[in-house]
């Protein structure tokens, strides 16, 4: 199995001061076509895991690769999916959509049918041309999809994506999400401090402890798939919630 | 537009209307009784008349060197206004963006105009006649000059303040520098810009009249000066109002603009 994600004894420190460590000496491998869920208090460094990953931030010390090479900057192969959608509220759905193949300099013929069918896919072929102002905090979060979807990245890192939104589109999301990782199967890192979302969506769990950023523990969940929102009242699901609420009670003393 | 709407409009320029037509009743009423200096505070009727022959001219022969010139003389100062204005902004604005975005531009450039700006625009009037003479260039440098610095600094202002998360959207999706610059800031910095270009254009028709009166010989400032040397109060009123109207359909059209480029904004908003 290829290794899609490694990091070996990275540390992250955040100059200034008064710097804050925010991980310390963090070893993950994720493998190719793994849907990993970072899980943990808020302030344990999981966006700052993720940011570095993303290229956003440095890495402080340890070594950090991406299907084998070093990341030094940001770019299309990593696509990330921000909590609050980060869409261009200049910009149509359509136009948030194929911005990232107009940048990278394709034809239109290249990324048309695609981004018509990525937004299909999420639900949104109707509003092609409504502005990000006019959508509700669910539709957003689909565009955020829809547009790094069309990019056809290696790597979908997302940072509590669904966080912002209300109990019932969460469901909804996460449902989604299940649909389209499904027919992809892209390697996922899913940031949540959500118990119940991190296993339904999960093939391994980290479980992050805060002061310095630290992994705990991995947790492979296996649970069959297809999941769908049945899952969450399963009894695996619920035996499986009970072991891990164990396990970051455990890390609390 | 709905019904109650127009209505509310209608209601919204009778109140609008209540305060100017008053005072200038007023106006007409001191003067018809002899309260005003005579030939220092014309009526508002001598100066309807004074515009009448200064727009379409009086019949027949005459000394009257106003005679006909206003529109030629308005089209002088709106042209140079135009001009200036639009360098400020061909030059302001991508500065602007530059300073805001990126930090070594922002420490070679932004101490350099904070130090500049504070020297008011009629202080660079003897510079400005000594470099480019009792010529157009002269005007057009000041308006320039003057417009440059509120839409430099509110645009510098706007390329700072774009959310973060844009900026990191746009570079994992692949956008360099320039794209980052034309496609996220500006854009990002837009409302921030039109509050420049709006200040920015009162200080072009300031600066166009305080230029015309010393450094040109023609425009609405020109007249305006040369009226009252010759004591045409009438006439420097007219070219008062004239200036003011200008300036209130100019600031109407760079709001209509700002509508229509902004309508993310506007439905933000609401
Ligand atoms: N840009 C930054 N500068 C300084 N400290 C930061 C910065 N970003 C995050 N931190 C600190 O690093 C720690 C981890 O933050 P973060 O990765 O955002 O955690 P999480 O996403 O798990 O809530 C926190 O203590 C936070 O205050
Ligand atoms: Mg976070």
């Amino acid at each position: 199995m290829t290794t899609a994600i490694e990091l070996a004894a990275v540390d992250k420190v955040y100059p200034g001061n008064n710097p804050v460590t925010a991980l310390w000496k963090i070893d993950l491998s994720i493998a190719d076509g793994e849907f990993a869920a970072l899980l943990g208090p808020s302030g344990c460094g999981k966006s700052t895991l993720l940011n570095m990953v993303a290229g956003f931030e440095s890495v402080s010390g340890g070594a950090l690769s991406v299907y084998g090479g070093p990341v030094s900057q940001p770019g299309p192969d990593r696509a990330v999916v921000f909590q609050e959608a980060a869409l261009f509220p200049w910009l149509s759905v359509w136009e948030n959509v194929v911005f990232g193949p107009k940048v990278q300099g394709l034809a239109p013929e290249q990324y048309e049918a695609r981004a018509r069918e990525t937004l299909k896919l999420v639900g949104l072929e109707n509003f092609h041309k409504h502005l990000p102002v006019q959508l509700s905090g669910g539709m957003k979060q689909r565009v955020g999809i829809a547009r790094v979807l069309v990019m056809e990245p290696k790597l979908l890192l997302m940072d509590e994506p669904f966080g912002a939104l209300d109990a019932q589109t969460r469901l909804t999301m996460q449902q989604l999400l299940l649909d389209v990782w499904q027919q992809l199967r892209k390697t996922v890192i899913f940031v949540t401090h959500d118990i119940d979302e991190a296993i339904l969506l999960a093939d391994v769990i980290y479980i992050m402890s805060a002061r310095p950023g630290r992994i705990q523990s991995r947790i492979p969940v296996d649970l069959p798939r297809p999941r769908n929102l049945d899952t969450l009242t399963d009894q695996h699901f619920n035996d499986f919630k009970k072991r891990i609420m164990q396990e970051m009670r455990h890390d609390a003393h | 537009m709905s019904l109650p709407s127009v209505q509310r409009g209608g209601r919204r320029a009778v109140l609008a209307l209540i305060l100017p037509v008053a005072c200038i009743a007023l106006w007409q009423w001191l003067g018809s009784y002899g309260f005003l200096v005579e030939g220092v505070i014309p009526t508002p009727f001598k100066v309807a008349e004074a515009w009448k022959v200064w727009a379409f001219g009086a019949g027949g022969f005459t000394l009257n060197p106003y005679s006909g010139t206003w529109w030629s003389n308005l089209v002088f100062s709106t042209q140079r206004v135009g001009q200036g204005y639009l360098l400020a902004i061909l030059v302001g604005v991508p500065m602007g963006v530059l300073i805001g975005w990126s930090r070594i531009a922002a420490q070679l450039v932004d101490p350099s105009i904070q130090w500049l700006r504070p020297i008011p625009i009629t202080a660079w009037l003897p510079f400005s006649i000594a470099l480019f003479g009792i010529k157009d260039f002269g005007a057009i440098f000041l308006i320039t000059l003057g417009a440059f610095y509120p839409i430099v600094v509110n645009t510098t202002q706007g390329a700072r303040d774009v959310d973060k998360n844009l900026v990191r959207a746009a570079l994992m999706m692949g956008a360099g520098s320039g794209q980052l610059l034309r496609r996220v800031i500006l854009p990002a910095a837009l409302p921030s810009v039109f509050t420049g270009l709006r200040i920015g254009l009162g200080i072009a028709w300031t600066a166009v009249i305080v230029a015309e009166m010393v450094a040109v010989k023609s425009g609405l400032g020109y007249v305006l000066w040369d009226a009252y040397y010759v004591g045409r109060m009438d006439v420097v009123i007219a070219d008062m109002v004239s200036i003011g109207l200008m300036g209130y359909l100019s600031d109407r059209l760079v709001v209509f603009v700002e509508g229509r480029v902004l309508t993310w904004r506007r439905l933000q908003s609401h």
